[in-house]
């Protein structure tokens, strides 16, 4: 095993920040802390032989086509009713070539079902396949307690016992699951109401309205936000549901280069001198759509640089905080607490609470916002509320983050969590594995490149009783296929050390210690042309 | 030649030449460029920066604007309800079934809670299948009776997310005028090319399919690839009204389109085991490609589901934007869920019970008499949409004071396509197909049923009493009313 030098990659964002075109501010100096983030390059051997191993698949995907066409080899797929065959095709044949013939093989990595709490460990249901991968039969067998490094349960609030759970029992006693209404009829609960006001709170705003579903709060409200001659700028890795509400929208959408500041201004710049395409009209306002930690490059959005773009050019910012709310910053504010920033200063604070408060939704807050979107917002008058249980579970563990309920818990779970999170990336740069990502994301993204070793990856890791998510195309560029860990407060030193030990011994394996040890600085990340926008979450 | 050079007067050769160099100058001049005047400096740049001023990020609000404040309920939702403090009779919540608050259901749901926590902390895809969910997708094929469901975790986003997976640009989507909003963003977002039809009026839509038919015939190699899709609903949420399946199905044929069905309001309500609206009319289910409901109206719980044979489910699982990238259903209302389908199936009962009859001059009921949600409208409309709104909100406040709740239709006045008619009350109809559970759950059904008919006919009374008065009713006294209501 190679020794590594951790010093190597640390620098501190001063020396590395771009000095912005007009602004003539040194934005080094908006960095409270060293941003370290790196995205090693890949070895040309191992992208050479990537794309061999993705042609020799597609080799054997036609020859395999071909056989099942001449019905030599069985074919599997669920085919069209008779009486509709002279119909057009529902969806063309070409277009699940790759989930036929690629994914097909490696199936069983996703969907692995559970049946007990997603926490630190987990249950799954084993399951078997005799036709590879086309069916799956349940054995009936239940894998017991499998190392979770899938779900997003960073504070570990995932728990069927404690505070948080007895009180969504109580509230289930009370009020029942549904609410069978919107919430400009009668579907506003006092529990809402309470809701809203707490996370307005706790983020430090003036207000918040919730959503039942964190996919459909950034689909739904961007329309509500933006419109007709506005412009959209979006970092390329933005998350599928702010792509959707962007196109929803009607505005014009422009696509920065992930994480590029430089990228971003020229923008931005480009956009307000020439207004709009055609009649030069100006933009009646410009929206710059971000994430604060994106989900599968595990990379930390620049903010205290785009506040400083946002407020020479008078854009609005919209900050996702999907994955950083709760799992950054000291205390547990996102994003803006992890640089220091005020609240304030972002326009459209959005955020899930699927993740670090272990329950389901959405809620977007700000400044003289929420009054709008309460009354014109697609979800507050069309779509049913959210289940009191869930709201409850929401309530109890924002307080318990925010020390409300006379614990220091919560406190001690978003420092395990850093704590956790600067042990798991270094240990395994050490190792020699190319690691994606801003050394204090808790979301750590690490490359397998090669379409084989995906699924033997994460078949090898849960033979060793340890459950990862591994992704690839279309989620990645298409030879940047990685596995992802999510490290969570709940994972003990003991737990991760096993971990990374197993992780050690399949890299060794599969021969996955790519890295070669380079000094990266952070902003020559290789990009590749090809704009992809759909990241999986 | 040479002669005649030397011959010409000295003035003729200078003109000549600067004559031939003035053509060699503009032969090899430079054309006047454009664009070097339209090219902006850095401070030209500097300044139109400086000028631009973007509009506010949000309109500002009137703190008076009717849908800004929300009605505050205080405890369940259910039968009684207490809104603003005052304790009602719920005729607005779609608690269809009266499964809201139903014991078996929330025993279920506490169970599973103590097994799974309340989150799932990830999408299917990533540890975020949970062994309900898929024991849920099977109750609810077997429900069904199709091959295959697949489960949402928002009701709203399950047919907003099913269109776009299958009709891609370029695709023609043949659409009732009435469709619900959640089917109108679907539309959007599938970016087909969209094709209205009057409301429930089947000659239009032949119409445009002969069209569609034609326009096939001219260009055979684009009508091969151009998927043609007819979007309706079972029970129109804006109407009340019933799709014509059986005609539906006859042009699905007849012309080679697929039908997707949004079944939400008619789920668990019409047909005699609440299949919907394919067993109200005994259509082979089969025949429809699609049917989205979601499961929190007459089930009772949050979310949503489609189902369909498994060549065409299956297809969501990966490119179903709602389904791949948002995290699961929490177990707990999946299983939840999965009780109500069960209450649902041991006793199919009746559904509803008309309240029709029983209504008098100013509103007017709309829609099929079997819908569990009741439509009121005014008769005669004042003309201007604003004031019919605000008549019908003093009818509601009315109810409110005497104790029984309705609730008015809320729409994005700007964001709707068509806009439903300006002139509707919409009651959930709870109360009336409540009749139909208490037959089946209370320990003492004619008891409740006798209660529960009181409790309508106190309800249309009220509506009809509510009509005269709020003709004269001073709207400002009546909007301090409303606010002193609030203060106690």
């Amino acid at each position: 095993m190679r020794e590594r030098h951790d010093q190597s990659h640390a620098y501190d964002g001063k020396a590395n920040c771009i000095m912005p075109i007009q602004g003539g501010q040194h934005h080094g100096g908006l960095y409270k802390r060293p941003f370290v983030e790196s995205f090693e390059e890949t070895p040309m051997l191992v992208a050479v032989l990537t794309y061999m191993g993705y042609g020799i698949l597609t080799i054997f995907g036609y020859l395999r086509d071909f056989l099942r066409q001449w019905k030599i080899e069985r074919c599997h797929i669920a085919r069209e009713k008779e009486e509709q065959r002279d119909f057009v095709p529902l969806y063309q044949d070409f277009e699940n070539f790759y989930t036929r013939n690629l994914y097909m093989r490696i199936r069983d990595n996703w969907n692995r079902p559970i049946c007990s709490v997603p926490g630190a460990k987990m249950d799954l249901m084993e399951r078997a396949s005799h036709d590879y991968n086309w069916t799956f039969e349940y054995t009936g067998r239940v894998v017991h307690d499998v190392i979770n490094l899938g779900s997003y349960n960073y504070l570990g609030f995932a728990e069927n016992t404690g505070p948080c759970a007895e009180s969504a029992a109580e509230v289930t006693v009370k009020y029942g699951v549904g609410v069978a209404s919107s919430r400009q009829e009668i579907g506003n609960l006092d529990r809402h109401e309470e809701m809203e006001k707490l996370v307005a709170k706790f983020l430090g705003v003036e207000s918040a309205m919730a959503f039942g579903m964190g996919f459909a709060t950034n689909s739904m409200n961007i329309p509500a936000l933006t419109g007709k001659g506005c412009l959209i700028l979006s970092d390329e890795l933005n998350h599928a549901s702010l792509v959707l509400g962007a196109r929803l929208s009607g505005s014009i959408i422009r696509v920065f280069k992930h994480n590029n500041m430089q990228s971003l201004e020229k923008l931005l710049r480009e956009a307000i001198v020439h207004g709009q395409p055609r009649t030069h009209r100006p933009w009646k306002k410009i929206l710059i759509v971000v994430e604060g930690i994106y989900s599968m490059e595990g990379s930390i959005v620049r903010l205290p640089e785009v506040i400083a773009l946002k407020k020479h050019y008078r854009a609005y910012l919209y900050l996702d905080e999907a994955h950083s709310i709760g799992a950054l910053g000291p205390r547990g504010r996102g994003v803006v607490d992890y640089f220091g920033l005020d609240p304030c200063d972002v326009d459209v604070m959005m955020g899930t609470f699927t993740k670090s408060f272990g329950a389901a939704g959405g809620y977007i807050a700000g400044k003289r916002l929420i009054e709008y979107l309460r009354s014109h917002s697609h979800s507050a008058v069309y779509a049913t509320s959210m289940s009191p249980p869930v709201v409850e579970q929401i309530i109890t563990s924002m307080k318990c983050i925010m020390g409300e309920d006379g614990t220091t818990i919560g406190c001690e779970r978003v420092r395990r969590l850093a704590e956790n999170t600067v042990y798991f990336r270094k240990r395994l740069r050490e190792m020699g594995f190319i690691i994606y990502g801003n050394k204090d994301s808790p979301v750590v993204p690490m490359m397998l490149y090669m379409p084989a070793k995906i699924g033997a990856f994460g078949r090898e890791m849960l033979k060793r009783n340890i459950g990862v998510v591994v992704v690839g195309f279309p989620a990645t560029p298409i030879i940047e296929s990685r596995a992802r860990f999510c490290i969570s407060a709940s994972h003990s030193r003991e737990l991760l050390d096993k971990v990374l030990g197993a992780i050690c011994e399949v890299g060794d394996v599969l021969q996955l210690k790519y890295s070669r040890h380079r000094i990266q600085p952070s902003l020559v990340r290789p990009f590749d042309d090809s704009v992809y926008e759909d990241i999986d979450d | 030649m040479v002669q005649a050079f030397y011959e010409a007067p000295a003035y003729h050769l200078i003109l000549e030449g600067i004559l031939i160099l003035w053509i060699i100058r503009l032969l090899f001049s430079k054309t006047y460029k454009l664009h070097e005047t339209y090219k902006l400096t850095e401070k030209e740049k500097e300044d139109l920066i400086e000028e631009w001023q973007p509009d506010p990020l949000v309109p500002p609000i009137s703190k008076d604007h009717p849908s800004l404040n929300y009605d505050v309920v205080t405890g369940p939702p259910s039968h009684k309800i207490i809104i603003n403090g005052k304790e009602c009779i719920n005729f607005a919540s779609f608690n269809f079934l009266g499964l809201l608050d139903n014991e078996r259901v929330k025993q279920k749901a506490l169970a599973s809670l103590k097994k799974y926590g309340v989150g799932t902390c990830g999408p299917r895809g990533f540890y975020g299948t949970f062994d309900v969910h898929l024991e849920l997708e099977s109750r609810l094929a077997k429900f069904m009776k199709t091959e295959e469901a697949i489960i949402y975790s928002y009701g709203f986003a399950t047919i907003a997310s099913a269109i776009p997976a299958y009709s891609k640009r370029g695709d023609i989507i043949f659409v009732d005028e009435a469709a619900c909003f959640s089917i109108q963003k679907g539309l959007q977002a599938s970016r087909s090319f969209i094709k209205y039809f009057k409301h429930n009026d089947m000659e239009d839509l032949e119409r445009l399919l002969k069209e569609q038919e034609l326009e096939d015939q001219k260009n055979p190699r684009k009508a091969r690839v151009t998927r043609k899709f007819i979007v309706v609903e079972g029970l129109y949420i804006n109407t009340a009204d019933v799709c014509p399946l059986p005609e539906l199905v006859k042009l699905k044929y007849k012309y080679k389109v697929r039908i997707f069905l949004e079944e939400s309001m008619s789920f668990g309500v019409l047909g005699e085991h609440g299949r919907g609206v394919t067993e109200h009319f005994g259509v082979n289910i089969d025949d429809i490609d699609l049917i989205s409901a979601n499961m929190e109206n007459a089930v009772a719980s949050i979310g949503g589901f489609c189902c369909g044979r498994s060549f065409v489910i299956d297809h969501q699982r990966l490119s179903g934007q709602g389904y791949c990238f948002s995290a699961s259903l929490p177990p707990m209302l999946a299983a939840a869920a999965i009780e109500a389908l069960n209450i649902m199936e041991e006793d199919p009962g009746t559904k509803c019970c008309s309240v029709h009859s029983n209504l008098t001059p100013g509103l007017r009921l709309v829609g099929v008499p079997f819908a569990p949600a009741l439509h009121l409208q005014l008769d005669r409309s004042s003309g201007s949409r604003d004031s019919d709104m605000q008549l019908l909100r003093n009818i509601v406040d009315y109810c409110m004071q005497r104790q029984v709740a309705l609730t008015l239709a809320r729409y994005l006045e700007k964001e709707e396509r068509f806009l439903p008619p300006p002139r509707y009350v919409n009651v959930g109809g709870n109360h009336a197909s409540w009749v139909g559970c208490s037959q089946r759950f209370q320990s003492d059904p004619w008891d409740e049923l006798a209660k529960c008919k009181n409790s309508t006919v106190k309800a249309v009374e009220l509506i009809v009493v509510a009509v005269p008065h709020t003709d004269q009713y001073d709207l400002q006294s009546n909007n301090n009313s409303r606010r002193t209501d609030k203060k106690e």
